[in-house]
C-alpha cells in the first residue's frame, strides 16, 4: 500500500518544474498568435479598402457596419467548402505543403521582441533564425507545385522557389549591412542600439531595397508573378480549396506582417517611439509596434495599387544585377565609412 | 531530462529521415527526407550550443542547396525502376567494396585515438560559452587565426563561379536582346516632335 | 550630364515616387461607386426599362388595338388579338409581351398614337423563372397602374423634345 501514497512533493515539484513553465510558455504563444491572427484577417480587409480607396471604389461594404465582418464571412465560407485532392496528386506532400506553409509563418514570430522584454525567445542570433525561417518558406510553395501534379501550379511554384531564393541573396546582405551597424545578432539589442544620425541615412537604401526585397520574398504585387492570375491562373495553389487553401492564404498574410515586422525591427526601430520624441513613450510599446507595422504593410498595399506586375526576366534582372552588386557594394561603403569614424560596435572612439 | 528526450527526439527523427533519403522510391521524397535530415541536425547543434553553426546550416542547407536539389529532381523525370535494373548485377562488387571501406576504417579507428588536449578542450568550449557567444568566438578564430584559410576558400569558391559562368555563357549574335537602360534613358523629349497641323495643310 | 541625371532618376526612383504620390491622392478623392441596392443612379425620363401599358384617368385602357407596335417590334415579342367590346369599341383581349425577346429598343412606344405601350423607368424587375417574363395585359396594365405618376411626368418633361 505504501508505494501507490500520493507523493505531493514529487507532483508539486513536477509542476513547478516542467508543467508551469510549459503553461507559461503556452500562454504566451496564445497571447501572440491570437491578435496575429485577427490582425491577418483584418489586413485582407485593409488590403480591400486600401485598394477600393485607390481606385475610387468602396471595397467590402456589406457584412457588418463598413464591412467589418468580411473576413469572418470570408472564413466561414471557406471552412464550409469542400477539401479537393486532385487524383494524380501526391496526398501527403499535397496536404503537408499548407500546413507547412503556415506553421513556418508562425514559428518565425518566435523571436520578433513585440516590446522591451516581450519576446518569447530573446535567443542570441535572432536575426539569423528569422532569416533561416523565411528561406524554409520556399519549401512550402514548391512541394504544393509539385504535388497538385498540374502544370499551371508547377510553374508557378518553380517561378515562386527561383524568386524568393534569389531575392534572399539581396535580403541576406541587406542583414549583414544592418549587423555591421549594431555588432548583435539579437533583435532586442539591434532596436534598443543607440545609432546616431549617420548611421540611419546611410542604412537608408538598404531599407528602401530590404522593402522591395520583402515584396518579392513574400510574392506580393509587383512581384507576383508565381500567383499572376492573368498568365498562371493560380499559380501554385490552383489545386487547393477550402481549409488548404485558406491555410495558404493564411501563412502569405502572415508572411507579410513578418517581413513588416522584420523591417520594423531592423530599420524603424520596433517599439520605440518614432524620431526618438520621449513625450510619445507614454504610448505603450506594443502599441507603436503595431503602428509602425501597420505602416509597412500600408506601403505593401500602396505598392500594389501603384505598379503594375514585373515580367519574369525583369524581376529576375533586378534581384541578381542591380540589387546584388548594390547591397554588396553598399556593405563594403558602410563597413569603410563606419571603420573610417571608429564606429564599429566593438570599437572604441578612442582608438 | 527534457535536454534527453529532446536529443533523442532529434537523433531519432534524424537517423530515420537519412534511412528514408536512400530508400524512398520517388525521388522528391528523398530531396524531403533530406531537408528533414538537415533540420534534425540542426536541431541538434542547438542542442549543443552552436547556435550559430544551427542557423547557418538552415540557411545555407535547406535554405539554398536543398531548394537546387529539390528544383533538379523536380524537373528531371528520373524513371527509377529503369536505373535499378541492373542492380543485381553490380550488387557483389558493391558489397565487395563496401567490405574493403569498412575494413579499412576499421583498422584505422583501432589505431587511433585523440590527444588529450583535445579531450581536454572537447569537455570544456573554448573560449568560456557565458562571456562569449559562439557567433563572436566563431568569428575571432575565422578572422585571425584562420583568416588565409578563409580567404582561399573564399576564392576558390569564386573561381567555381566565375568558371561555372564563363562556361555557360554564350552571346548569341541572332538574338536581339533587350536595352533596359536604353529604355529607360529615352525621353520623350529627344524622340517626340509635338507639330501643331493647321486644317487643310499636311505634315510634310 | 544626361547620364548623371539619368543615373539619380533611375536610383531615387523618381517616376516610382510620383506614381505613389499619385495614387495616394487618389485615395482621398471622393468614391464614383454607389452603394447600389441602397443608392441609385440618375436615370433620364426617356429611360427604356419594363413596360408598362397606361389608362386615361378616368380609368380606360389607352390601347386601341391598332397593332402598330406588334408590326413595329424588330424582335416580334409582341403579340396581340383584338375583338370590339360590348360597348362597341374596339380593344384588344389579349396583349402578350415576351420580355425575354425584348430587346428595349422603345420602338412599340414610339408607334403608338395613343402613349399606350410605354417603357418606364423601373429596371430592376429580374424573376427566378423564366415564365414570369412572359408578361400579359394584366401585368402590363397593373405595370401602367402602379408607374402611372412617374410615367406621366417622363411624358411630360420628354414632350417638348417631340
Amino acid at each position: 500500500m505504501d508505494s501507490i501514497t500520493f507523493d505531493t512533493a514529487f507532483w508539486l515539484d513536477i509542476f513547478n518544474t516542467y508543467l508551469w513553465p510549459l503553461l507559461l510558455i503556452v500562454g504566451k504563444i496564445l497571447l501572440l498568435v491570437v491578435p496575429l491572427i485577427v490582425a491577418m484577417a483584418y489586413l485582407t480587409y485593409a488590403e480591400r479598402k486600401v485598394l477600393a480607396a485607390m481606385q475610387l471604389r468602396q471595397g467590402p461594404m456589406m457584412v457588418g457596419p463598413f464591412g467589418l465582418l468580411q473576413p469572418l464571412a470570408d472564413g466561414l465560407k471557406l471552412l464550409g467548402k469542400e477539401t479537393i485532392i486532385p487524383s494524380g496528386a501526391n496526398r501527403f506532400v499535397f496536404v503537408m505543403a499548407p500546413m507547412l506553409t503556415f506553421m513556418l509563418s508562425l514559428v518565425a514570430w518566435a523571436v520578433i521582441p513585440v516590446s522591451d522584454g516581450w519576446v518569447i525567445a530573446n535567443i542570441n542570433v535572432g536575426v539569423l533564425y528569422l532569416f533561416a525561417i523565411s528561406s524554409l518558406g520556399v519549401y512550402g510553395i514548391l512541394m504544393a507545385g509539385w504535388a497538385s501534379n498540374s502544370r499551371y501550379a508547377f510553374l508557378g511554384g518553380l517561378r515562386s522557389a527561383a524568386q524568393m531564393v534569389s531575392y534572399e541573396v539581396s535580403i541576406g546582405l541587406v542583414l549583414v549591412t544592418v549587423l555591421l551597424t549594431t555588432g548583435s545578432l539579437n533583435l532586442t539589442t539591434i532596436v534598443t542600439q543607440e545609432r546616431p544620425i549617420w548611421v540611419d541615412v546611410l542604412l537608408f537604401p538598404m531599407f528602401v531595397v530590404f522593402v522591395i526585397s520583402a515584396l518579392a520574398e513574400t510574392n506580393r504585387a509587383p512581384f507576383d508573378l508565381p500567383e499572376g492570375e492573368s498568365e498562371l491562373v493560380g499559380g501554385y495553389n490552383v489545386e487547393y480549396s477550402s481549409m488548404t487553401f485558406a491555410l495558404f492564404f493564411l501563412g502569405e498574410y502572415m508572411n507579410m506582417i513578418l517581413m513588416a515586422a522584420m523591417t520594423t525591427v531592423l530599420f524603424l526601430g520596433g517599439w520605440l517611439p518614432p524620431f526618438g520624441i520621449a513625450a510619445l513613450s507614454v504610448v505603450p510599446g506594443f502599441v507603436w509596434f503595431a503602428a509602425k507595422i501597420s505602416f509597412v504593410l500600408f506601403v505593401f498595399l500602396w505598392t500594389r495599387a501603384t505598379l503594375p506586375r514585373y515580367r519574369y526576366d525583369q524581376l529576375m534582372r533586378l534581384g541578381w544585377k542591380i540589387f546584388l552588386p548594390f547591397t554588396l557594394l553598399w556593405v563594403v561603403v558602410t563597413a569603410g565609412v563606419l571603420l573610417y569614424n571608429h564606429a564599429l560596435p566593438g570599437m572604441s572612439a578612442a582608438m | 531530462m527534457i535536454e534527453a528526450v529532446f536529443f533523442y527526439v532529434f537523433a531519432t527523427v534524424l537517423v530515420l529521415s537519412a534511412i528514408g533519403v536512400i530508400t524512398a522510391r520517388n525521388p522528391v521524397h528523398s530531396v524531403l527526407f533530406l531537408i528533414l535530415a538537415f533540420f534534425n541536425a540542426a536541431g541538434l547543434f542547438v542542442m549543443l550550443g552552436a547556435e550559430f553553426i544551427a542557423m547557418i546550416m538552415v540557411i545555407v542547407y535547406v535554405g539554398a542547396v536543398a531548394v537546387l536539389f529539390l528544383f533538379v529532381v523536380m524537373m528531371l523525370d528520373i524513371n527509377f525502376a529503369e536505373l535499378r535494373k541492373g542492380m543485381m548485377k553490380h550488387a557483389p562488387v558493391g558489397a565487395l567494396v563496401g567490405f574493403a571501406l569498412l575494413a579499412e576504417f576499421t583498422w584505422m579507428f583501432k589505431s587511433w585515438s585523440p590527444s588529450s588536449a583535445a579531450l581536454n578542450g572537447v569537455a570544456q568550449p573554448i573560449p568560456d560559452q557565458a562571456a562569449i557567444s559562439n557567433t563572436h568566438a566563431l568569428g575571432e578564430i575565422l578572422y585571425t587565426q584562420y583568416v588565409y584559410l578563409f580567404q582561399i576558400s573564399g576564392l576558390i569558391l569564386l573561381v567555381a563561379m566565375v568558371g561555372a559562368i564563363t562556361l555557360t555563357l554564350r552571346r548569341r549574335p541572332d538574338s536581339r536582346r533587350q536595352s533596359v537602360a536604353g529604355q529607360i534613358s529615352r525621353r520623350p523629349e529627344d524622340v517626340l516632335k509635338v507639330e501643331k497641323i493647321t486644317s487643310g495643310t499636311g505634315v510634310f | 550630364m544626361s547620364f548623371v541625371d539619368n543615373v539619380a532618376r533611375s536610383f531615387l526612383l523618381t517616376e516610382i515616387v510620383k506614381g505613389f504620390g499619385l495614387t495616394l491622392k487618389y485615395m482621398f478623392k471622393p468614391k464614383v461607386t454607389l452603394n447600389y441596392p441602397f443608392e441609385k443612379g440618375p436615370i433620364s425620363p426617356r429611360f427604356r426599362g419594363e413596360h408598362a401599358l397606361r389608362r386615361y384617368p378616368n380609368g380606360e385602357e389607352r390601347c386601341i388595338a391598332c397593332k402598330l407596335c406588334e408590326a413595329i417590334c424588330p424582335a416580334q415579342a409582341i403579340t396581340i388579338e383584338a375583338e370590339p367590346r360590348d360597348d362597341g369599341s374596339r380593344r384588344t383581349t389579349r396583349y402578350d409581351i415576351d420580355m425575354t425577346k425584348c430587346i428595349y429598343c422603345g420602338l412599340c412606344q414610339e408607334a403608338c398614337p395613343v402613349d399606350a405601350i410605354v417603357e418606364g423607368p423601373n429596371f430592376e424587375f429580374a424573376t427566378e423563372t423564366r415564365e414570369e417574363l412572359y408578361y400579359n395585359k394584366e401585368k402590363l396594365l397593373a405595370n401602367g397602374d402602379r408607374w402611372e405618376a412617374q410615367l406621366a411626368a417622363n411624358i411630360e418633361a420628354d414632350a417638348p423634345y417631340r
